[in-house]
């Protein structure tokens, strides 16, 4: 029961921080391209996604 | 094509050199304004398919000064220009942009606008995806340590932390069933959003219930995987909605805003359309549309009558003709005396026509809303007497009401929610691979159903633009000075002329061309003209059906170029493969009845109706539509009206804008194949669709009776649900996988290999 106090809010948090994370990626535009992405890793450009 | 169509859709960049500049007119009038001088412009680029292609595309572009920022969608076919209005005051024009990526040898076409608009109520799905997706798996977590057996206090903390959790995400991602619920039964309906509605919220007032009475079973993990499994399913729905798309607003902007009216007195006033009058006289010049039908008074010239016919030849008209409204002055400038005012003019009666068809359209039900409305109330049946049997035979109202939501729960459409669209995104991705885009789902469901396929001829069957057939028969000294006099000429064969000869002398002399007959040449070695045999030879010859033109040294004949359309790649091949799936064909065409009945002989179509008007079309649509179910396949304006009024219509990308607008389907590439192809994939959609509502229908048959009889925990809920809209989601992505190897890949249109590099 004491481990739970601890390990439940971070697990939540940690879960939470995933969620941000994919929030943040689709506003971002990465999801935008994805057959493009793979290419571009290859591309000396800046290779940032314009919105 | 039609050889207008740069003036009304874009054209590819094959397209003669005096079509460009209203083909800039259209991409500045389709770009969006960001502000600040900026503006942006979306160009579907089927050709891409790797690395290299994005580099070319991209460096092609951004060495131009206008542009501020270029970039490639490889998923999409699609390259988007952020570009300015204005470069050291001059106007920037982005026909230049076309023939920039035309020239490193991708064809393009204008993306319709509304099409890339980045959809609000989707980003809005997907983050409540997202977050109902975080909240199941929290809660499923939790859900499985008190599986496991924790103690009873232990699962009192888990379940309220459970609560917590999903109270939120239930209120978040859960208002788009809830508003359609409301929705439904204000207006005294109910839809598949009722029971799911009702499920959710009942599920977690149950929960939250037994949590505070310290109770053993909790729902809240069915509750929000629930919610997560649905919004998938809506999301990928929406993914496949029609756009509203205004086809009509296209064909507005083809009629003129006004024209120069000529008094009796010979004075002259620009006005508005709307004010001409029946019986007033007006000057069209030449590169100007007809704004009202009318009556050629004086003057001579060549009418693109394609509005009407969808045919490229131009039409000489001459005085005492009739002229409709929309169709282009090509060469020289008339007289007219208008017989109607634009209300009743032919454009109005086309948009009229295509009003009225768009409403029968919005009257097929998709799949998914019949299966709803069947569905729906008999779930909720279900669920009461359940309760009222257990009533019943315990009268313990908590146990009974527990009973009543497993069966909620378990019945709640979440395979069915997932078994149509998730089919429907995985045919629409075939499709776009194969080149054929998709405008909503509801047209797959639609092409499925199809026994028979009406074609247009020109632009649909055939390219739609002429080509000299017999350029071995003729001297090649003759051919260089027909091709030098086709240089000052827009007209199609002209241009036509010019493509086959690759370069051109010029033709020392004084070169005119006169409308509605050829070219003339005064030369030291005499006159030379070119064009209809009357006009060149001065006297009447026998015509074939064939287009031609002649070339004659002072009257005398020294060439006859005959020119003739092709047919489309692979035109024969996919008629014979829609014959051999028992689909009927017919072609539905605006020209003449031999030239008809000729392609119908070498494509072996027997059916064939040729010289039909716009509304002709329409109506030999609607009378195939009384014993079958007709795909439309058509480029033109003149096609649109049918386009819509047909079960389901398909346009090449090369078609005017507004044909592409009416019709459901779009196809990239140039080969016909196209056809059998969407048609095999949507059949193969229709036929996983019905495999899957089988495979949940077969799911409930099971689980119901448990849950009936009160078997139903939580935990059986949560893998019979899941494993369910598992084996749902499985079923329909094999037809991304199988659909490459049956026999039919063969069929596949695929990215035509194009030079690289050639300039026109």
């Amino acid at each position: 029961m004491n481990t739970l106090v601890y390990l439940i809010p971070i697990a939540l948090v940690l879960g939470g921080l995933g969620l941000v994370a994919f929030l943040w990626a689709v506003k971002s535009g990465q999801y935008e391209d994805l057959d493009g992405a793979s290419w571009r890793v290859l591309d000396e450009g800046d290779g940032r996604p314009h919105a | 094509m039609s050889c207008c169509a740069a003036t009304i859709g874009i054209a590819s960049v094959e397209d003669g050199a005096g079509q460009r500049q209203t083909a800039s007119e259209e991409l500045w009038l389709a770009s969006r304004v960001l502000g600040n001088g900026l503006r942006q412009t979306e160009l579907s680029v089927p050709g891409v398919h790797c690395g290299a292609c994005i580099t070319t595309i991209e460096s092609a572009l951004r060495v131009r000064p206008e542009i501020e920022r270029a970039r490639v969608n490889l998923s999409s076919r699609r390259v988007s220009i952020v570009w300015k209005e204005e470069v050291d005051g001059r106007r920037s024009d982005p026909g230049a942009f076309v023939r920039a990526i035309g020239e490193r040898g991708y064809e393009t076409h204008l993306f319709t606008p509304g099409e890339e608009e980045i959809d609000a109520v989707l980003k809005q799905l997907i983050r409540a995806c997202a977050v109902s997706g975080f909240a199941a798996a929290n809660i499923m977590l939790l859900s499985v340590s008190v599986w496991s057996g924790a103690d009873a206090a232990t699962r009192d903390l888990f379940h309220w932390l459970s609560a917590l959790i999903a109270g939120p995400a239930l209120i978040y991602a859960g208002r788009f069933f809830y508003q359609s619920a409301w929705k439904a039964l204000r207006h005294g309906r109910t839809n598949m959003d009722v029971p799911i509605a009702l499920a959710v919220t009942l599920s977690y007032g149950i929960s939250l219930y037994e949590t505070i009475g310290h109770g053993e079973h909790a729902w809240f993990d069915a509750s929000v995987t629930l919610l997560f499994f649905l919004l998938t399913g809506r999301t990928l729905d929406h993914m496949m909605r029609g756009r509203a798309r205004s086809a009509i607003s296209g064909l507005a902007r083809l009629s003129p805003r006004g024209a120069t009216v000529v008094h009796p007195d010979g004075s002259r006033e620009y006005r508005a359309i709307e004010e001409i009058k029946a019986g007033e006289q007006l000057m069209i010049a030449a590169g100007e549309r007809i704004p009202v039908d009318g009556r050629v008074l004086s003057g001579a010239s060549d009418l693109d009558r394609s509005v009407v016919n969808g045919e490229s030849a131009p039409a000489p008209v001459a005085a005492g003709d009739g002229v409709q409204a929309g169709t282009l002055n090509l060469t020289g400038p008339l007289l007219l005396e208008a017989t109607a005012s634009a209300r009743h003019s032919f454009l109005a009666e086309i948009m009229g026509l295509m009003e009225a068809a768009e409403g029968g359209r919005a009257r097929y039900r998709r799949i998914a809303d019949r299966a709803a409305s069947y569905y729906s109330p008999a779930v909720h049946l279900l669920a009461l007497l359940t309760f009222i049997g257990w009533m019943l035979v315990e009268g313990d109202v908590r146990h009974a009401m527990l009973i009543a939501v497993a069966v909620l729960i378990i019945t709640c459409p979440c395979a069915l929610g997932l078994a149509v669209p998730v089919v429907q995104v995985v045919a629409a991705g075939r499709l776009f691979q194969g080149g054929v885009m998709v405008k909503d789902g509801s047209a797959m469901e639609r092409l499925a159903e199809i026994d028979m396929v009406l074609f247009d001829k020109t632009g649909t069957l055939t390219v739609g633009e002429p080509r000299l057939v017999n350029a071995h028969e003729i001297a090649p000294r003759a051919l260089a000075i027909a091709a030098a006099l086709a240089a000052h000429s827009r007209h199609p064969i002209a241009v036509a002329l010019q493509r086959t000869t690759a370069a051109t002398s010029p033709l020392a002399g004084d070169i005119r061309e006169i409308p509605g007959a050829g070219m003339e040449a005064r030369t030291k070695d005499g006159v030379y003209r070119l064009g209809s045999r009357v006009f060149a030879c001065g006297a009447e010859g026998a015509t074939n059906g064939q287009s031609e033109a002649i070339l004659s040294l002072d009257g005398r004949e020294l060439a006859c170029l005959r020119f003739e359309d092709r047919l489309r790649p692979a035109a024969r091949e996919s008629i014979k493969a829609l014959h051999s799936r028992g689909l009927e064909t017919a072609i539905l065409s605006g020209d003449r009845g031999p030239v008809v009945a000729e392609i119908g002989r070498r494509l072996g179509i027997r059916t064939w109706w040729a010289e039909l008007s716009p509304r002709g079309k329409v109506e030999a649509c609607t009378a195939a539509a009384g014993s079958h179910r007709a795909l439309m396949v058509g480029d033109g304006i003149n096609d649109a009206p049918a386009l819509r009024a047909a079960h389901v219509s398909m346009a090449p990308a090369t078609a005017a804008d507004v044909g592409r607008q009416a019709a459901d389907f779009v196809f990239m590439h140039q080969p016909l194949t196209a056809v059998p192809f969407a048609i095999e994939i949507s059949r193969q959609a229709s036929r996983l669709i019905r495999q899957n509502f089988a495979l949940a229908i077969g799911y409930n048959l099971i689980a119901v009776p448990i849950a009936i009889l009160g078997y139903a925990t939580p935990l059986v809920a949560a893998v019979a649900m899941s494993t369910s809209s598992l084996i749902v989601v499985t079923n329909a992505l094999r037809l991304a996988s199988t659909a490459s190897t049956n026999a039919f890949d063969r069929m596949e249109p695929v990215a035509c290999p194009r030079p690289l590099g050639i300039g026109r």
